[in-house]
């Protein structure tokens, strides 16, 4: 690994891949676009934000919510915005309405929880997403939803509490079918693969990283 | 259960999205929202936790202990799945873009049950058997909303027991097939114009009883 920084991160290349492993526990994920390059994020781009994120997390489920509710704060900016910048019409402009809405009420179930589970919740970050037009809106929709599968996945059996684990699982699994529907809208395929790959929670906050202000 | 009983029960939930989406509602059990608020406990109360927080069975004991009764029970389901994307390709009632769509998904179904196979024997336990599988393939439509249900229904399976599963790994495992289910039973909602999201924000899990006698009427043996 190095510690070169990427200036220009590929940043709709940031694709979430996974080797065909036996052990599907371990299989073996690597964020495609980023390594492809030569490039990995290096310490020294761990910037403000992950690290406020991180020291505020905390431990245990509280952590593993907290980590959620940043990816989710992500998408909930992302589709806000959408609404006007995705230059959407028909289906696809329902769907952002549709997915945005579910992503803010993640938002707010996770902060909730958090709260309820005596934790603090990490504070809504500013987002800047490079884009434009709605191919490059579906690209980056694609990346998004696919990553927080691949996310939930990797956090979920770290989570101690049943409750909570369920929680994760009927939100992921929201998430899996946001991704499929972009993906169709994308015109590739919805379920590329049999088994969603995880992402550890490190390679999640790096691959979100460049879309914090 | 009779032929004639079977036929008439599937031909009216196949053929009814309302029915289909009643059916899960049915099955859904405590919604993820109740679990969150369930989470806190702060104020004690133990009848809002759900089964496994209670100590709960997760109703697949007939399939084998603990995580092996849980995967046998989850490849019984692939076995299912498998079978019915088998006898829908060769039905002949599709074919371009979704004939592919179906074997694509047909074949991550038998990936399914190859790796649940695995994982059983790789825990001491015998996989369980295939069943034998009839199911009414009438018309594209009724295929497609009996694919929808099927997949939907599984999804929620898989969701109804991650908080039942011990080992991380097959936690894991059972995962990363959860979201795939999810992922084929959004793209056939999306073909049949049904929302993408039947429960909202918050997928709703399937206890065992519920799914098995779902899917009763598709077991011929």
């Amino acid at each position: 690994m190095s510690d070169q920084t990427l200036a220009q991160p590929e940043l709709a290349a940031v694709q979430v891949d996974v080797n065909d492993s036996e052990d599907l526990s371990r299989g073996e994920v690597i964020l495609k676009g980023a390594l492809a390059a030569g490039a990995v994020y290096g310490a020294a781009m761990v910037g403000p934000f992950v690290g406020r994120a991180l020291a505020m997390a905390g431990g245990g489920d509280v952590g593993i919510l907290n980590f959620a509710l940043t990816l989710e704060y992500l998408e909930s900016a992302f589709y806000r915005e959408a609404k006007t910048r995705a230059k959407a019409s028909g289906d696809l402009k329902k769907l952002i309405a549709l997915v945005g809405r579910d992503e803010d009420e993640h938002v707010g179930a996770l902060t909730e929880t958090i709260k309820k589970l005596g934790g603090r919740p990490v504070a809504e970050p500013k987002f800047d997403f490079p884009y434009s037009g709605t191919a490059g809106f579906l690209k980056l929709a694609q990346t998004f939803e696919d990553t927080g599968v691949s996310a939930y996945n990797g956090a979920a059996p770290q989570i101690k509490s049943a409750e909570v684990l369920e929680a994760a699982g009927s939100i992921v699994q929201v998430e899996a079918r946001h991704a499929a529907a972009i993906r169709l809208q994308n015109g590739t395929e919805p379920a590329p693969l049999a088994f969603d790959p995880s992402l550890p929670k490190a390679k999640v906050l790096k691959a979100v990283e460049p879309f914090i202000a | 259960m009779a032929v004639a009983n079977r036929e008439s029960a599937l031909a009216r939930v196949a053929a009814d999205p309302v029915s289909r989406r009643k059916l899960l509602a049915v099955t859904g059990g405590s919604t993820a929202l109740a679990a969150f608020l369930a989470a806190c406990g702060s104020d004690g109360d133990s009848t809002m936790t759900t089964g496994a927080a209670a100590g709960g069975k997760s109703g697949t004991e007939k399939f084998g202990k603990g995580d092996v009764g849980i995967l046998n029970y989850a490849l019984t389901l692939e076995y299912l799945e498998t079978a019915f994307y088998e006898d829908v390709a060769k039905s002949g009632l599709f074919r371009g873009s979704d004939l592919e769509t179906i074997r694509k998904f047909g074949s991550e179904e038998a990936e399914h049950v190859s790796a649940l196979t695995g994982f059983v024997k790789q825990m001491g336990g015998t996989p369980a058997p295939a069943p034998k599988t009839e199911f009414p393939l009438k018309s594209a439509r009724s295929v497609l909303e009996l694919a929808a249900t099927v997949e939907n229904l599984g999804a929620a399976a898989y969701l109804g027991q991650a908080p039942y599963i011990k080992g991380a790994s097959v936690l894991a495992a059972a995962l990363s097939i959860h979201s795939v289910e999810g992922r084929h039973a959004a793209a056939l909602n999306t073909l049949l114009g049904d929302s993408i999201v039947p429960d909202g924000a918050f997928a709703k899990p399937a206890g065992a009883a519920e799914v098995l006698k779902s899917v009763e009427p598709f077991i011929v043996g």
